[in-house]
């Protein structure tokens, strides 16, 4: 499904600010996989998933979707197979449009965008049914401007967009970590409920531990550009926070140094 | 007076044709076009030129619609693959079109290449085609008696134009209205909205803004095709300013008629043009004002309009507020009375 094949990426090269982002990246999800990523700050994590979505181009390596190689395949060719949910809820939606017209703008995501009307009848008892789901009463205000929504709501939307196309990947960048606790468990029990009805591939970034081993059947923790640590299925399900701290401390010989990363556990 | 009034409405309604175009540009797509000031004159010039060459003017008029919306889409290559600036980018093509322009309306002198201005006198254009049949029907008499049988004065002479210019913009806000709901349309709303979030959706934002501002400086060259044509001459020095104008019949129509949906908004802009003129028409019967202060009033006008919404806007909130704190008040000192109650 998804495939990274050595993927090397730096910033800066040949300045002083040089930084390696990623460092001979491989990993490979299967059809279904719900894979989780931590790290600290800084890991590559981000970078990562703008590699695949296309927002970065890797300096070497491959990356293969789908059994396509779509290393060089421009952002916008490339988002007709990738679903995204970015960190900051204003990022995924357009806020001056109404409701049904950002889903209908997600609904054209795998079609040719021609001179058809973009809310049409069968398509709005669509949008209907599938703003239901969220159980957040969406569905009687689609004609309010999404700018009036609240960051929870926003993200959830967000989130209904990316994935009711069925994408073959979706990549959540810490979309839960904007948003209040109890936000965020919201849009996080969301995320379970929308990737297990469709089992789409998932790549999740996230800054809380917990959810990191709440959500998905794989994990995989990153460092300096590098995957330092890859938790499989088996071994995922008694996994605690307490044994990927030591794991982290055995790997690389010191306290894992993130503030963000520590306080959110 | 009527008559001035008059002229202001058909004025405005061609120019509302531009101001639709200006917010497709400055609103819609939030890209700040000052191709405007170019493609206005090269509509009018390619209209004027293909009418002293003996073409239809419909013809006419749609060659120069062609040649506006080329010219936009110029503005936008320079923008997303050659990476200027979009204000650099709007201003080069505007430079470059007064050449060129020069050039089209030079096509119709064989002596030089260039030609500053094109009289349209004794063409035939849209409105003197419209008119002729127009007048054959005598509803400008059964209009005109109508009126001065309940005392108006100094009557126009024809019905028609100002019928056919609104038939025209009614037409153009219904496509206009259609277009920015097609799945097209919403992503070119989006990609003015929020570029990251509509490439994440598989559209190629490059390709939207150039058709976007093909579109816009396509209805500003159908602005001056036809405006050449109602005052029956093309000039080299007719879109100096344009894109202001434009602007201020966006700021003036949004301030009063509000931007709740589309389809109210392009009234709002459609509206906001033929108040400018009226505006204008007004200023310029001042006796101390001379028609050389016009873009000077132009400006005042925008000025106003931008900052008086703020203004009432601040005062509206401020009142408000004052209302709902002395709600807040009344109802706590009640809950308050109640409390004492209860504890006595």
């Amino acid at each position: 499904m998804l495939k990274l094949q050595a993927i090397n990426k730096i910033f800066n090269e040949a300045t002083a600010d040089e930084k390696i982002a990623l460092d001979h990246i491989n990993l490979e999800l299967k059809a279904g996989d719900f894979v989780t990523v931590i790290g600290s700050n800084g890991a590559g994590k981000s970078t990562m998933l703008n590699m695949i979505s296309g927002a970065l181009t890797p300096d070497f390596g491959e990356i293969i979707i789908d059994n396509k190689d779509v290393t060089r395949l421009p952002e916008f060719k490339r988002s007709q197979l990738i679903g995204r949910v970015f960190q900051d809820p204003m990022a995924g939606t357009a806020p001056t449009m109404t409701i049904e017209e950002n889903l209908a703008i997600a609904f054209s995501r795998n079609k040719k965008r021609s001179l058809k009307s973009g809310v049409d009848k069968q398509r709005k008892e669509f949008f209907l049914q599938s703003l239901e789901t969220l159980h957040l009463n969406l569905e009687n205000r689609l004609n309010a401007k999404v700018g009036l929504l609240s960051g929870g709501e926003r993200q959830a939307l967000s989130l209904l967009m990316a994935t009711f196309t069925k994408p073959s990947i979706l990549l959540l960048d810490e979309h839960t970590a904007a948003l209040d606790p109890s936000r965020a468990e919201l849009i996080s029990n969301l995320t379970k409920q929308l990737v297990e009805k469709d089992q789409l591939t998932t790549l999740m970034v996230t800054h809380n531990m917990q959810q990191a081993l709440d959500l998905g059947n794989r994990l995989i923790m990153m460092d300096k550009g590098q995957i330092i640590l890859e938790v499989g299925e088996e071994e995922k399900k008694d996994l605690t926070i307490a044994k990927l701290m030591e794991e982290f401390q055995r790997i690389r010989g010191e306290k894992l140094t993130s503030d963000r990363t520590l306080l959110s556990v | 007076m009527f008559t001035a009034i008059f002229g202001s409405v058909e004025q405005g309604i061609i120019y509302a044709i531009m101001a639709l175009g200006v917010y497709l540009t400055f609103r819609v797509l939030d890209f700040p076009d000052l191709t405007v000031d170019g493609s206005f004159v090269t509509g009018a010039g390619t209209a004027a030129m293909m009418i002293v060459l003996g073409y239809h003017p419909v013809i006419a008029t749609l060659v120069a619609i062609l040649a506006g919306f080329i010219a936009g889409c110029i503005t936008g290559l320079l923008h997303t693959k050659g990476k200027i600036n979009p204000l650099l980018s709007g201003i080069l093509m505007m430079i470059a079109l007064y050449s060129i322009n020069l050039r089209i309306m030079g096509f119709t002198v064989e002596n030089s290449v260039g030609r500053p201005n094109i009289p349209l006198l004794n063409s035939e254009t849209l409105f003197s085609q419209f008119n002729n049949w127009w007048g054959s029907l005598g509803v400008n008499e059964a209009i005109n008696n109508a009126l001065s049988g309940i005392g108006v004065k100094s009557l126009p002479q024809t019905w028609g134009t100002i019928i056919i210019v609104f038939i025209l913009v009614v037409l153009i806000k219904l496509i206009f209205d259609w277009f920015l709901k097609t799945e097209v349309g919403l992503a070119i709303r989006a990609t003015g909205d929020n570029k990251k979030m509509i490439r994440s959706f598989s559209a190629n934002t490059d390709n939207l803004v150039i058709v976007g501002l093909g579109i816009s400086n396509a209805l500003v060259a159908f602005s001056g095709a036809l405006l050449a044509q109602y005052s029956k001459f093309a000039d080299i020095g007719m879109g100096i300013g344009m894109i202001v104008i434009g602007l201020a019949s966006v700021i003036i129509g949004e301030a009063i008629f509000g931007t709740k949906s589309i389809v109210r908004t392009t009234l709002a802009v459609i509206a906001g043009a033929i108040i400018y003129r009226i505006i204008l028409a007004f200023a310029l019967r001042i006796d101390l004002l001379d028609t050389g202060d016009m873009k000077l009033i132009t400006a005042l006008i925008v000025i106003i309009a931008l900052v008086l919404p703020n203004y009432f806007d601040k005062r509206r909130e401020k009142s408000r507020k004052a209302k709902r704190h002395a709600e807040r008040m009344a109802s706590s000192t009640i809950v308050t009375e109640q409390e004492g109650k209860n504890l006595a």
